[in-house]
């Protein structure tokens, strides 16, 4: 009977069982086909609204590994989203040479190491104590931003974007894109990797019981500075590029509460237990705001340019009462 | 001879009031320990000292010969200390068998030796669940167990730590009569493995078919430690559980 109940499961896995390095490849195939459409559609509007869409299916992913899988609520999005941005425009100050790709990833590095310093400091606060820690991080961070003269302080910094994509030809907005579509099939194969592994199950028993994991052989404080470090680093990375986004960086619009909100109102509306969860709900949510946002309704009722925040707050709420698995939950079997 | 386990004058305080004061306890290796006393006498306190889920102020604890003392709880479950709660904390969003895949992948797999993986790892789940009785409920979530499947739970994810010494803190309340006698005999089969076990129980049946010895806390002391036949008959301990 045991052994019936074990081949069950070992089939139910492999329709769900795709090797790490085939998943890899599937999403890179879907990226491919995402860029190439883009590039059919040729429209630089697109790619500014697709790039959106898919820096919050990093953010939201990054966001998820520390807030879904451990259950630890990180407010402080902004700080270690605007560390990679920042990082970037010193880069561009100093070492302007320097690939994007490049840039991504030391403003990873510092995210990550800020990361694992303000875990350090405050894992041992559990709930609510531990967001708070967070926000207050959010607000140190931009307070060293804005008098920071040399980034541009209050003032602001411009970051001139290259005319042209590197490598695959065109606007610089298709490259931009390209890279974070890149960034995205890294980070959501490095979430769904954590879910398959120990790891994954280390941080679900955290987040189910603290005391508990840590009597089955769980080493909690060193998983949540790792799953702090992931988080933070996939944060700065997303963040990384913004500068060449937007050109303007300035603290309110690096630290702007719209990007702490979205990265954990799409988690929250898509499905927090799974990877797949951030990616339906950036795409759903962040989807609609652009949507929103080109279509004629801004002009006809004159609406303010809040009102995609309110959206996604409207169903933040809606889904946190009526749907708390969210979307991925409203689709998945019950157990058995 | 060296003990197992030896507990050395430990103290215990919360604030002004002291749970434990100067226990003494030492478990041979393979020995089955019952512990009693009435409610409040500092029995989970004592358990939680042992596992490193409190930090005990003064004495220490050595285990298997090693001092515990500034081991955390998961070191200590790793090095083969394993305890089931009183009240269960089950890992409420994993199924039955997910649950009794953490300890198996942070202590057996991380402890020299063959790691299990795949079907080998969830084999052995769902053999550690028939052992107590949930093999058929193994992909549901705890939130569908009763009270008693969800000791049962517990238990089994103490046991697949797979201890050296197991202390099952209350893991029989509310249990109906056939059942106390299957956990008894399963904790004695464990036994008979070479797992020690300490028993920590209301039940007098229960921890005196049990128990090779008998170990009672009341307010903090350990008032009696020897043979339970003698130990039950102990004037100290009739005067603490019947009053004068």
């Amino acid at each position: 009977m045991v052994s019936s109940v074990a081949r069950e499961e070992e089939e139910r896995e492999g329709l769900r069982g795709l090797g790490h390095i085939a998943f890899i490849g599937v999403l890179a195939v879907a990226a491919a086909a995402v860029f190439g459409i883009a590039r059919w559609i040729d429209n630089s509007y697109a790619f500014f609204a697709a790039y959106v869409v898919v820096q919050y299916i990093v953010l939201g992913t990054a966001w998820n590994i520390l807030g879904g899988y451990t259950g630890y609520v990180n407010f402080g999005i902004t700080a270690f989203f605007a560390i990679g941005a920042y990082s970037s425009v010193v880069m561009y100050k100093l070492t302007p040479w320097m690939p994007l790709p490049v840039m991504i990833l030391v403003g990873g590095v510092l995210a990550a190491l800020v990361g694992l310093g303000t875990g350090y400091l405050t894992l041992r606060l559990r709930g609510v104590f531990f967001s708070i820690a967070t926000l207050a991080l959010a607000v140190v961070v931009q307070t060293l931003i804005t008098n920071w003269d040399f980034v541009g302080g209050a003032r602001g910094a411009y970051v001139l974007r290259p005319r042209l994509a590197p490598l695959i030809g065109g606007e610089y907005i298709q490259y931009l894109f390209l890279v974070m579509l890149g960034l995205c099939v890294v980070s959501l194969a490095t979430a769904r990797a954590i879910e398959r592994s120990a790891l994954g199950y280390g941080f679900a028993a955290i987040r189910d019981d603290e005391a508990a994991a840590e009597a089955s052989g769980v080493p909690t404080l060193k998983l949540k500075l790792i799953a702090t470090a992931l988080s933070g680093g996939f944060m700065g990375m997303a963040g990384a590029p913004l500068p060449y986004y937007v050109t303007y960086l300035d603290p309110a619009s690096g630290f702007s509460l719209n990007y702490a909100v979205n990265a954990i109102a799409m988690p929250l509306i898509g499905g927090t237990m799974s990877w797949v969860g951030p990616l339906i709900g950036a795409v759903f949510v962040g989807g609609l705001q652009e949507y929103i946002r080109a279509s004629s309704l801004y002009t006809y009722f004159d609406l303010n340019p809040a009102f995609g925040v309110l959206i996604t707050g409207v169903l933040m709420v809606v889904f946190v009462i009526l749907a708390p698995q969210g979307i991925v939950g409203l689709f998945k079997r019950k157990p058995r | 001879m060296s003990a197992l386990l030896h507990v050395e004058r430990l103290s215990k305080r919360f604030g002004g009031f002291t749970a434990l004061q100067e226990v003494d306890l030492e478990v041979q290796a393979g020995e089955r320990l019952g512990l009693i006393g009435p409610n409040g006498s500092g029995k989970s306190t004592l358990v939680n000292c042992i596992c490193g889920t409190l930090r005990n102020e003064q004495g220490s604890v050595r285990f298997d010969g090693v001092e515990m003392n500034w081991l955390t709880a998961h070191q200590r479950t790793r090095r083969g200390l394993a305890r089931s709660f009183q009240l269960p904390r089950p890992f409420g969003s994993l199924t039955l068998a997910e649950n009794l895949r953490i300890p198996i992948l942070y202590t057996v797999n991380a402890r020299d030796g063959q790691a299990l993986a795949g079907p080998a790892l969830l084999a052995r789940c769902l053999e550690l669940l028939a052992q107590v009785g949930l093999a058929d409920k193994a992909h549901r979530l705890p939130r569908d167990l009763t009270q008693i499947e969800m000791r049962k739970l517990e238990l089994a994810r103490a046991m697949a730590a797979a201890p050296k010494l197991l202390i099952a803190d209350e893991a029989m309340a509310g249990l109906s009569h056939a059942e106390v006698d299957e956990i008894i005999a399963l904790l004695i089969r464990l036994n008979g493995q070479g797992v020690t076990v300490i028993m920590i129980e209301h039940i007098m049946r229960a921890v005196m078919e049990f128990s090779q010895r008998l170990a009672v806390l009341v307010a903090g002391r350990k008032i009696a430690d020897g043979n339970p036949k003698d130990v039950v008959r102990d004037p100290e301990v009739v005067r603490a559980y019947l009053g004068e």
